[in-house]
């Protein structure tokens, strides 16, 4: 058996350092001065898909995500990773959106892909924190959804079982396919580039992208159909204008602050001395005590 | 977390070298892959590109999570589990992340299943993986056993075993026994053969590194009655047959993490590898020709280390007010450390060029005949990869040392506490110049090439390449030096005594060694300014070096060896 997943992934600003300029005038982010990475928990949600394509061969893994142009490079990065293919949602209109606007617009993007069985998110990202989005896109298809995912222990072609991270534990659950599942920062993380693929993929390349390419490029891409990382317009997803970009966004960002750095994330610690031992050497080795 | 790769532009310098078009072009055989290979470049740049980003993901690996595991490996060490190797959770960890980013069988090509690279930048992630976790590299760098059995073995034999080694299972390669280390002529390990054509092992391995592995490859006596090097053939064994068992584990003073064991043959079913009784005096010798250039990496890998250990540690510091890397005592020492580095490194990848090409040659005339041409320049390559792996292993695990010695110096009392990574780093260095080869041994390759002008030959050669007017006094240093070398070797030789001669070679290897490593980092500093101050410091250490050999030399009055004997 072989599954179509989509893998919703973020190009997030690196927001473990925010500066002054982290915010524009408008409330929304300013990406241009925070260098952009792989939403964390969406590589752990596309890892999760990688161990479904290894385990079921024929299954193809297509990564989507909405934001600018440069976005392409995180299709690539999961392609390193052994992602089949990309999607880039990119249109001035989309720019400005909230998680209401944002999951609308995927969620088109969604049907116009068509053919899937299975929707994998990170739980949430860095740079908004909401957690919504994965969950909203369910809501809009119509699907089951299942959060805070920390592994996918078996998957049939008519229903997934999934592990999920809660406070007090740990819970097993089954949802019927097709899905939405968002994956927490707790499941296994992301495997490295592979070598080999990186050399497949390197040259992948969006439309827009492929415009300032030279003609050996060019036609090399043309001759390895692979390389096209797919860019779509709101119209192409026939979005209504009004659901999307500033106009779809009810909510509006009034200012953010830059708190000072706590802790990523509560964790406990077993009543051994293994255990015990190890989180003093963490807590040395991170100038927390010592 | 770093990356080893991206904060070394010293890497960068060294994988741009122009050899690297040529070797790439032969490699690639002109680009021709592109065809059949979506993974395969197009032209050289391309290829350089790849290489390029290949060992970003290596430097990625190595210094988020290799160096990360390193001391965690270093206590926890493998164990012996019913025969069989567990190895520490932080070196399963490493190799699924090696497997999982497709660097295993990285020199094999494309058809078996590997990533078609030239030995240079290989061995570039050899030295990478080497600073991360020096006993790691030897699990990783194993994957070498492959081109033994790429090189000799017959076409079914690499599609069988290859592509598994590309996938990730780890090799291993069978030499030592109990009374064979150095001279391997004396293996006893028994192999008979059985009517259908395969062969049982029996006997017993020792100081086998990572001995339980996936595919080995074992020195054994093939011929019934024979006691030298000419009844020894080469077989793999494949441990998904069984036979081999560990019965122990040596408990090291470094490289912790490298399980080394002691094995037992009970009937262990083998396969002939290439043609009898050429497994020492023609395949080994081969092997431990590429196992001497990875240890060489090895080497330098720690050196390099060492360095940034002893650098941060004197910057951060503070004695009398003041850091004390202030201080000429701690600087010198680091501008010393600094300039062996960079020399090891530059014969290191010299040496790997030279390699490369040789091989390359060697691995075209399997497909087709070599223009008279292209035969020449083989046997040039080959003769120069010869004399200059002995050096680069020989004398860059030295430097390796003696940086390690000096790294902990710097460090004062802390540095011999276990508080530092340098006791580790020390521990891990001390077996470079021990295995695959001692210095000693390094030293009885090397001195052919001293009596029969190879370096001489190769010195000159480098002399001859027009350097900036800036450098040209370190040249005018070089070309004395040589004279002295020369002068020196003349002396020996005038003499006329085997024992006499053996008695001076490691002063002679050594004069030569340095002569071309200054040269190599002169050469390095006219392409990179980066390295002026290397080529200037290390300048002066060979001077003094080189004026101490041939005073010993030349003070030296043949009746006085009998004061040296025991």
């Amino acid at each position: 058996m072989s599954f179509n997943i989509i893998v919703l992934a973020k190009q997030v600003p690196d927001t473990r350092n925010v500066g002054k300029d982290a915010m524009k005038a408008d409330g929304t982010i300013n990406r241009a001065a925070l260098p952009a990475i792989f939403n964390p928990e969406d590589l752990n949600a596309l890892e999760q898909a990688l161990r479904i394509k290894e385990a079921n061969p024929g299954t193809t893994v297509t990564v989507l995500t909405m934001g600018l142009p440069r976005a392409s490079e995180v299709i690539r990065e999961a392609m390193y990773r052994g992602a089949d293919a990309g999607i880039v949602l990119t249109d001035r209109v989309l720019g400005g959106a909230d998680t209401l606007a944002t999951s609308y617009s995927l969620a088109q993007a969604v049907k116009k892909f068509g053919n899937y069985d299975l929707i994998l998110g990170g739980r949430q990202a860095i740079d908004g924190d909401t957690a919504q989005v994965g969950p909203q896109i369910a809501e809009k298809l119509g699907l089951p959804q299942v959060t805070y995912a920390e592994e996918i222990v078996d998957i049939t072609p008519k229903d997934i079982t999934v592990k999920r991270r809660l406070e007090n534990g740990i819970e097993t659950v089954k949802a019927p396919l097709p899905c939405v599942v968002t994956v927490n920062g707790s499941a296994a993380e992301c495997r490295p580039r592979n070598a080999m693929l990186l050399q497949k993929y390197k040259y992948a390349a969006s439309t827009s992208e492929q415009n300032a390419l030279d003609e050996t490029r060019k036609s090399l891409i043309e001759k390895r159909p692979y390389l096209n990382i797919a860019e779509w317009s709101a119209a192409f997803v026939e979005a209504d204008p009004e659901q999307i970009g500033l106009p779809g966004s009810p909510t509006k960002v009034k200012s953010i602050e830059n708190v000072v750095f706590t802790a990523k994330e509560s964790r406990r610690i077993e009543n051994n001395d293994e255990q015990l031992e190890q989180l003093v050497k963490e807590l040395i080795a991170n100038h927390t005590i010592g | 977390m770093s990356n080893f790769y991206n904060d070394n532009p010293d890497l960068k310098h060294h994988l741009s070298h122009p050899l690297m078009e040529k070797i790439a072009a032969l490699k690639e055989r002109d680009y021709a892959d592109a065809e059949t290979y979506d993974y395969a470049p197009y032209d050289f740049n391309d290829a350089m590109d790849s290489y390029n980003k290949v060992l970003e993901i290596v430097g990625d690996i190595c210094g988020g999570v290799i160096a990360e595991n390193a001391e965690g490996v270093d206590a926890q060490g493998p164990r012996v589990v019913d025969g069989h190797v567990e190895y520490a959770d932080g070196t399963k960890q490493n190799l699924e992340l090696c497997r999982k980013a497709g660097l295993m069988g990285m020199a094999m090509p494309r058809r078996l299943g590997g990533l078609n690279f030239p030995i240079t930048p290989y061995i570039m992630a050899a030295e990478i993986v080497s600073r991360a976790d020096t006993g790691f590299e030897n699990l990783w760098g194993l994957q070498d056993c492959a081109e033994t059995i790429y090189e000799f073995a017959d076409e079914d034999q690499k599609k069988r075993f290859i592509p598994r080694v590309c996938q990730g299972e780890t090799m291993s390669m069978d030499l030592t026994e109990p009374d064979a280390g150095s001279d391997l002529q004396s293996v006893m390990l028994k192999a008979t053969e059985q009517p259908d054509g395969t062969w049982r092992l029996n006997g017993v391995k020792r100081f086998i590194t990572n001995g339980d592995s996936d595919i080995h490859l074992v020195l054994a006596r093939s011929e019934d009655g024979t006691k030298d090097g000419r009844g020894l053939s080469m077989f793999i064994y494949d441990k998904r047959d069984g036979g081999v068992t560990v019965r122990r584990i040596e408990n090291k003073m470094g490289i912790k993490g490298s399980p080394t064991c002691e094995l037992v043959y009970k009937n262990a079913k083998a396969e002939l590898c290439g043609s009898r009784r050429l497994g020492l005096i023609k395949y080994v010798m081969a092997l431990m020709n590429g196992a001497r250039l990875g240890i060489a990496a090895q080497s330098v890998g720690v050196s390099e280390r060492a360095y940034r250990e002893a650098l941060a540690y004197a910057k951060d510091r503070k004695q009398f007010g003041k850091a004390i890397i202030e201080f000429p005592a701690v600087y010198e020492m680091l501008a010393v450390m600094k300039a062996k580095l960079d020399a090891s490194r530059a014969l290191l990848y010299e040496t790997a060029r030279y390699v490369d090409l040789y091989k390359l040659y060697e691995d075209i005339a399997k497909e087709r005949s070599l223009t008279p041409d292209e035969r020449k320049e083989m046997k040039f390559y080959s003769k120069l990869a010869d004399a200059c792996t002995p050096l680069a292993k020989g004398l860059g695990s030295e430097y390796c040392n003696q940086n390690c010695y000096d790294c902990i110096q710097i460090h004062g009392g802390s540095g011999f506490m276990k508080d530092y990574a340098c006791e580790r780093i020390y521990r891990d260095a001390r077996i470079t110049s021990i295995y695959e080869g001692t210095t000693q041994l390094q030293v009885v390759a090397a001195i052919r090439h001293v009596t029969t002008g190879t370096y001489l030959g190769l010195i000159d050669s480098y002399a001859q390449i027009p350097v900036s007017e800036e450098l040209q006094p370190l040249r005018d240093v070089l070309a004395k030096l040589t004279a002295t070398y020369k002068e020196s070797v003349e002396a020996v030789m005038a003499v006329g005594d085997t024992a006499y001669t053996d008695f001076m070679a490691r002063r002679m290897v050594e004069m030569a060694g340095f002569i071309i490593m200054a040269h190599l980092v002169v050469l390095d500093a006219n392409r990179n300014e980066s390295f002026k101050k290397s080529a200037q410091v290390y300048v002066n250490l060979v001077q003094a070096e080189v004026a101490k050999h041939a005073e010993f030399i030349k003070a030296f009055k043949a009746a006085e060896l009998a004061d040296y004997m025991a």
